[in-house]
Formats: structure tokens, C-alpha cells, sequence
């Protein structure tokens, strides 16, 4: 009876706790809009634009998915690791080489950080990048064309998610993987990972001109798990962190075995070393397995190549290549201020986030005073790197970014909450709930020397009751706050495409004057390009059926075929010969086994039909191009595979 | 020199600049084209407002059965010719000196100029009232001409047609040979 006693109390009094901490948020949420200009600062008038663009991950959809900001309108959904059929992505011919792998096709991924291209530690609004966790990859999607241009496979890694973050100039995007494997792969017990088990850092050297990639060099780590990695900026340039987690090498029952000890590490990678090591040879040439996919925008065509080799530099016999930096609790986030002077780490499973100096940092390499070391890599004293402790935060620390006054922003996932604290006095601000369980936060340009400091996105991994129930599937969403004063103001909740990891935000104005409107005919270097009607024509080789085909509203040219055969291989190339902004034309046709197409002013997309039936079948525009889209079709006449109807195309009957 | 026969000289060139600019432009403004398609006329050829613009004006006219605007034209050989006789008679008519050669040029310079405006008018009347019977959308009584000078709408769109630089660079020079005449006109008398 007594233990009923104090539930009760418990129970009775945890409402009570609740209005008291609700009263001490004081953040009017509870007014709601009325009570407030909440509405006003989020209302972007029916044709005005938005101030930011915030690039958001698909999490397990696979793609990046761009909204505009402070409104939360979703713009558009960019395919990246995964097939979408509204835009033909991996089904026509010419982007099904993109998700070519060294496995072979594969049609999805679980796309988790993009990040922006930088000049001198400013977002420059020319390439977002992102990484594939399951198939490791990394992607480079255009900011003119918000296309995804070049997908590059990592060999030696799994589950690549300390990825793909951006060094200030845009040197080197990297690769973490978070699962260690055998490297080079091999087949041997699970038990025996311990000390044999590889991690491999991946860093992709980035083409300045064209932001082509290529596999630099891989440092061979120890087999710990790789969480996130963030670039050291301004006086920490040239060095690159990553957090670590499961340094107790546990190859089962992870949340229990990865969680024993008091303190991991976060390792900071001195990436310009690694370039002397580099330049001096000091690497392996190892055999690997590997895809690097390329889009050309002038054939619209992608290529995909088979790499076989990688440089490997070894941290356990190169001094000065690596240190670790002892840092609580399996941390998550390891996350560097604009300054460059503090990388925080957000110990996961602890209540406290730790800012580690990078100065401090310098000087514990300088005086050689380590705590030991880890294969060969030297391991600095916790005391000597510290710059700073937020002690009890809240439960659970994840991720930091910063608004470029001196303030921090960290998420904690068990206490669903965003903390505001200060940089240099370590004391907490501000705190506001989120719902639910956030994950990552954004502000824009938080991953670079200039934040703009004005909105923050949180990203949440449940929703719960937050909006009109949809089934036992529910979205997830994100969450906008007002940080430009000195209490954070949630002023909007919307939902997102997959699970939101983390996301990349600018002002519009850096991408809006480059971004293409259409893509120039005569520019057009398809194989099977046509420029005009007049060079519309149908050719057979064999059972190979290629049509060359065009589209002008509202008509195909040609628009009739005839003598194509049950079992003919059809190939549909369709160039769109508009020439005006927002003009696309689509195609499908009855029974074919892939996607429609959606073509582009003055692109060239391809499409593979097999006939399987005897008649005479339609095809048709599916984007709906004008006052007489509905008359935009055509028909192919289909006779048995023995006829000798000849091959004849035409339009209007000439 | 005297000041007369310096403006008149002027007069006589002016008109030389519409082989460097164009003389009329015509435009199209709805909603769904917030830049405006148009074009613009020179004396001896179209030329796109915007690129692709002339592709997209006839891909839109089509519907409506309007005939695609002329690469080539008669006019376009004669203008130049015209305009190229008419500044060689005014740089003669400088040397003359002659008050009523002045005001002699400039009459013909503005016969000349209102015939072309004639045939310009001619001309969109054609464009806006010869329609391809077997057009998609036909709207009984409906014509498509642009309006000479001015803004008025055409279906959806607001039609504006507008001298540009050369056509205002060729009325300053008329107008330059008519103030050369009345300078000269009022001086020698004294």
C-alpha cells in the first residue's frame, strides 16, 4: 500500500513539475500564434521567395531533399542513392549508371550528411555533397542543376557515416566508415576482430574547376567505429576530427560491449601531413574494388568506371599523422567553431559536452606529454586538451553548430531538447523541447567560419501525436527556431522526406543567379541527340529498334511507327527541343517496364520498351506542357516477330 | 563651320546608327513569362528580346495559326539601301549650305519615315489576320496584331510595341535637319 502511496505522489506531482517547467521556458509557444508575430515571421506571401534554402538528407529514402526557409515549402525532392521514377532516375539509360557499384546495381541507400562546397571557409553555393551509409559513397549534386553529377564508391569501408564533410577550400570532402571490417575483405571468424579489423578514413580530393573526385589516399585506422567527423577551420585548418566510438573493440551486443568505457576518443587527423606522407611515397598501393559515376551535362549521359587501386598511408608507422584526443562517452558529434579554436564532442551517453582546444591541443603534441597509445597512435592526457566542460547540459549531447556570436547550439536526443551555451564561459542560456528526439540541428553556414546566424533547424526522429495520424508508419519532422535574439522561439514544425540525419543551409542569394533554366540544344552532345524534327528518324540493327525522336509543344515527332516486331528491343531517345525555362515534356508508353521519362528543355533521355503483345499502342506526354498536352501522344504499330511490315515513321502523314 | 551646317551634318548621319541599333521592339507580358518575350527590329533583320525568344513567340502563335516571324524580308534589303542613299544625300546636302535643301531633306526623311511605319502596319496586320485555317484554337472576330505604337491586350498577354535606341536616334536626326533649317533660316536673314 505504501509503495502505491508514492507512485501516486509521484504521479499527482509530475504535472505540477511540468507547468513549472513550462512557466520557466516562458517561450510563449503555448500563446500560440495569436499571442505572437510567430506566424508573421514564417509567412512568406504567395510568390515572394525564401531567404535560405536548407538541404535536408532522405535518411533511408535515399535522396536530399531541398526546402526553402523560414516557410518550410518543400521544393524538391533531388535523387541521389536511390531510383525515382518520377524523374526516370535510375531507369533511363542515361543515369543508370550512377548507382553502378562494385555489387552491381544497387537502387537505394540511406543518405545521411550533406555538406557545401567552401572557398576560404565561406559557403560558395556550388556543390552539395552527400553520403550513402549502407553501399558506402559518396555524391556531388550541382547547386546550378540541383543534379546529382558524380557518385564515387569507398572501398575498405561500411557503413560510411562519418561523412562526407568538406574542408575550407573544398580540398578534400571524407569518408568514415562506422563499421570496421576486415581490409582488405577475407574470410575469418567474427571473434577474431579484435586488433584485425580496419577503419578506413577516406579522403576524395575535389577538382577546384569542375568538382570531379577522386579517391587521394585512405588512412588505415584501428578497428574502432567512426561516428562523424567535422574540418578544422582558421588556425585548425589542415586538420580533420572524427569521433570514435566502440574503442573497446566489441564485435556483439554492441549497446552494451561499445558502452564500457569511461572515455573514447575523438581523433584529430592532420591531413596536410598526410599530403607530405603522400608526396614522399610513404603510402601502399593496396588492390580494391570500387565505381566512380560520372554525368556529363553535355551528352546528359553517365559513365561508369571500375577503379582498382588505393593509396594507404598506415597512422601506426607514421608519426604525426594522427593523435587521440580522450573524449567521454561514445561521443557523436565532434563539431568545430567558427573560430577553429574548439572541437566540442558530445559524449552520447553522457550529460556533459566537452570542448577540447585545439592551441592546448598543439602545445600537449609539442611537449610529447602522452597518456599512451592505441596501435601506435599516440593518445594525448584528457586534462592537457580540455579548453572547456558545459557540465549538465541535459542527457544525451549529439550536435553542436554555432551562430557565429559566440554562441553554441547542442541537441540532446534524451531529454528532446536544443540548448543554447555560450563559447568560452561554458554556461547554458537558453533550452527549448523539442518533438521528439532530435537528432542533428542546422543553422546555415553552422559548418563554416560565417554562420548566419538567424534560424536554426532541428531535426526529429519521431513525431508521435504531432500531426494527423497516417498508420503506424508517421512522418518525421524538423523544426524551425528564431535564434537571432537571446531566447530561441520556435516558430514551426513540418515534416520531411525519410529521416532528416542532417542537413545544409545558405542564403538563396548564393545560388539563385547561377541556377540553369534550360539546357542549350545546339550544347547537346547525346549520342542520339536530334536537333530538329526534319532529322526524326527510326532505325533498325537486328532486333535493336532506336527511335530518334523529338518533342515541341504539343506534338512527337514521329508521332506514328510502324514495322516494329514483338520482341524488337525499342529504344525510345527523346530530345526535347523547347528552349524556354520550366518547359519539360515526359513520355510513356503502355506496357513498358521501367519508368517514364521527364526531359528537359534541350536534354536527351532514353528509354528501353519490349514489345510483348501484337496491336497498335499509344504513348503519350506525362507532364502536362500546354493547352494541348492532351493531344501530345502518338502510337507504335506492333505486328508478330515473323512480319514483314516495313519500318515507317512519320508525323501529320509526311 | 557655321552652327547650322554642323547640326545638319548631324542630321544627315543620325540615321546611320540603326545599322548599330535596333529601331522597334515588340513584346508579350503575361503571368506565366515574368522576363516578357519580344523582339527586336533592326532595318535588316529580328533579332531575340531574350534568347530563344522568336522560337518561343511562333511555338505559342502556332496555336492560334499565326505564320512564324520572317527571318527574311524585302525590307530588309531595301531599308538599308534607303537609309544608306538618304545620309549620303544629306552629307551633299551639308555642302550645299542650302537653307531648303535642309527642309527639303527632312520632308522626305519623314515621307520616307511614314511610309515605313505604313509598312510595318501592313505588315502586322498580316501577322495578326492571316491565320492557318487548320489552327488549334480559332476565336471568331479575334485578331493577333501587335498595336503600332503603344501597350494593348491580346488574349492573355499584353502586346507593347516600342521604338528602341535606333528608331529615337533617326527621329533626332529629322528633327535635328528641321532646327538646322530654322537656325539658318533666322541667321541669314541678318
Amino acid at each position: 500500500m505504501k509503495t502505491f502511496h508514492l507512485i501516486f505522489k509521484i504521479f499527482m506531482l509530475l504535472p505540477l513539475m511540468w507547468s513549472i517547467s513550462s512557466c520557466q521556458d516562458g517561450s510563449g509557444d503555448k500563446k500560440g500564434a495569436l499571442g505572437s508575430n510567430i506566424a508573421e515571421k514564417v509567412y512568406v506571401a504567395p510568390g515572394e521567395h525564401d531567404e535560405f534554402y536548407a538541404f535536408v538528407s532522405g535518411g533511408f529514402s535515399g535522396q536530399l531533399a531541398v526546402y526553402g526557409l523560414p516557410s518550410g515549402r518543400l521544393f524538391r525532392v533531388i535523387p541521389v542513392f536511390s531510383v525515382d521514377a518520377e524523374k526516370a532516375y535510375g531507369f533511363n539509360e542515361e543515369t543508370k549508371p550512377m548507382l553502378e557499384t562494385s555489387y552491381g546495381f544497387v537502387p537505394w541507400d540511406d543518405s545521411h550528411h550533406p555538406d557545401l562546397s567552401q572557398t576560404n571557409g565561406e559557403i560558395d553555393g556550388r556543390w552539395c555533397f552527400i553520403n550513402g551509409n549502407n553501399t558506402p559513397r559518396i555524391a556531388r549534386i550541382s547547386l546550378q542543376t540541383f543534379e546529382t553529377e558524380e557518385i564515387i564508391e569507398i572501398p575498405n569501408s561500411a557503413g560510411n557515416h562519418s561523412s562526407s564533410f568538406v574542408t575550407e577550400n573544398t580540398e578534400y570532402v571524407v569518408a568514415g566508415t562506422r563499421f570496421s571490417v576486415p581490409a582488405p575483405q577475407v574470410d575469418m571468424p567474427i571473434a577474431e576482430y579484435k586488433g584485425k579489423f580496419k577503419g578506413a578514413m577516406s579522403f576524395i580530393k575535389v577538382n577546384p574547376e569542375d568538382g570531379h573526385m577522386n579517391l587521394e589516399f585512405q588512412i588505415m585506422m584501428p578497428g574502432f567505429n567512426y561516428d562523424l567527423a567535422h574540418p578544422g577551420r582558421g588556425k585548425s585548418h589542415g586538420w580533420m576530427f572524427f569521433s570514435t566510438y566502440n574503442t573497446e573493440e566489441a564485435h556483439t551486443l554492441l549497446e552494451v560491449n561499445a558502452s564500457q568505457n569511461d572515455k573514447d576518443f575523438i581523433a584529430a587527423v592532420n591531413w596536410k601531413k598526410a599530403e607530405e606522407y603522400m608526396a614522399a611515397g610513404k603510402f601502399k598501393e593496396m588492390p580494391a574494388d570500387y565505381r566512380h559515376n560520372v554525368y556529363d551535362e553535355s551528352t546528359h549521359s553517365a559513365t561508369s568506371n571500375k577503379m582498382t587501386t588505393v593509396k594507404v598511408l598506415d597512422p601506426t608507422e607514421l608519426p604525426g599523422l594522427v593523435y587521440f584526443l580522450p573524449t567521454p562517452k561514445s561521443p557523436h558529434g565532434c563539431d568545430v567553431d567558427p573560430s577553429g579554436e574548439f572541437i566540442i564532442g558530445s559524449g552520447k551517453l553522457s550529460a556533459s559536452l566537452t570542448a577540447h582546444s585545439f592551441p592546448k591541443m598543439l602545445a600537449a603534441i609539442e611537449s610529447e606529454s602522452f597518456d599512451g597509445e592505441a596501435y601506435g597512435i599516440p593518445i594525448l592526457k584528457y586534462e592537457d586538451v580540455v579548453g572547456g566542460i558545459v557540465e549538465q547540459a541535459g542527457l544525451g549531447p549529439l550536435h553542436t553548430e554555432f551562430d557565429g556570436k559566440g554562441n553554441a547550439y547542442t541537441t540532446f536526443f534524451i531529454s528532446s531538447e536544443v540548448v543554447k551555451w555560450k563559447l568560452g564561459t561554458w554556461e547554458v542560456v537558453d533550452r527549448q523541447p523539442t518533438y521528439y528526439s532530435v537528432g542533428h540541428l542546422m543553422i546555415p553556414g553552422g559548418n563554416s567560419r560565417k554562420p548566419f546566424g538567424k534560424y536554426l533547424l532541428a531535426m526529429n526522429k519521431i513525431t508521435k501525436d504531432r500531426y494527423l495520424p497516417t498508420g503506424p508508419e508517421l512522418t518525421q519532422s524538423a523544426q524551425l527556431f528564431d535564434i537571432s535574439g537571446d531566447k530561441m522561439q520556435l516558430l514551426l514544425d513540418f515534416p520531411t522526406v525519410g529521416e532528416p540525419h542532417y542537413a545544409a543551409g545558405l542564403p538563396a542569394s548564393l545560388i539563385t543567379e547561377n541556377s540553369k533554366k534550360y539546357y542549350k540544344l545546339e550544347e547537346n552532345n547525346h549520342p542520339y541527340a536530334i536537333k530538329s524534327e526534319s532529322e526524326a528518324k527510326v532505325v533498325r540493327e537486328g532486333n535493336v529498334v532506336h527511335i530518334y525522336m523529338t518533342t515541341i509543344r504539343s506534338h512527337f515527332a514521329p508521332d506514328n511507327i510502324e514495322g516494329v516486331k514483338v520482341g524488337d528491343m525499342v529504344y525510345f531517345h527523346v530530345t526535347n527541343l523547347e528552349q524556354d525555362f520550366d518547359v519539360p515534356h515526359g513520355i510513356g508508353v503502355i506496357g513498358a517496364n521501367t519508368s517514364e521519362l521527364l526531359i528537359m528543355p534541350g536534354q536527351t533521355e532514353t528509354f528501353v520498351w519490349n514489345p510483348k503483345k501484337v496491336g497498335v499502342w499509344p504513348f503519350y506526354c506525362t507532364d502536362f506542357c500546354s493547352a494541348l498536352h492532351q493531344e501530345m501522344q502518338g502510337y507504335v504499330r506492333v505486328s508478330p516477330a515473323d512480319s514483314n511490315i516495313e519500318l515507317t515513321w512519320s508525323l501529320d502523314d509526311e | 563651320m557655321k552652327k547650322s551646317k554642323w547640326i545638319m551634318l548631324i542630321a544627315a548621319l543620325l540615321p546611320l546608327a540603326l545599322f548599330f541599333f535596333p529601331m522597334w521592339n515588340i513584346k508579350l507580358e503575361a503571368p506565366q513569362y515574368p522576363d516578357s518575350i519580344g523582339m527586336n527590329i533592326w532595318i535588316n533583320k529580328i533579332t531575340d528580346q531574350n534568347p530563344n525568344d522568336i522560337k518561343n513567340i511562333n511555338l505559342l502563335n502556332h496555336y492560334v495559326g499565326m505564320k512564324y516571324i520572317p527571318e527574311q524580308m524585302e525590307e530588309f534589303e531595301l531599308f538599308p539601301l534607303v537609309v544608306g542613299i538618304m545620309s549620303f544625300l544629306g552629307v551633299i546636302v551639308v555642302f550645299t549650305g542650302k537653307k531648303y535643301a535642309y527642309l527639303g531633306w527632312g520632308i522626305v526623311m519623314v515621307g520616307l519615315g511614314i511610309a515605313g511605319l505604313y509598312d510595318f502596319y501592313i505588315w502586322e496586320y498580316n501577322y495578326g489576320h492571316d491565320l492557318d485555317p487548320m489552327a488549334a484554337i480559332k476565336i471568331p472576330g479575334q485578331g493577333y496584331q501587335p498595336p503600332l505604337i503603344g501597350s494593348k491586350m491580346i488574349l492573355n498577354f499584353k502586346a507593347t510595341s516600342l521604338p528602341m535606341l535606333g528608331g529615337y536616334l533617326l527621329f533626332a536626326g529629322i528633327a535635328l535637319s528641321f532646327i538646322a533649317f530654322y537656325i539658318e533660316k533666322k541667321f541669314s536673314k541678318k
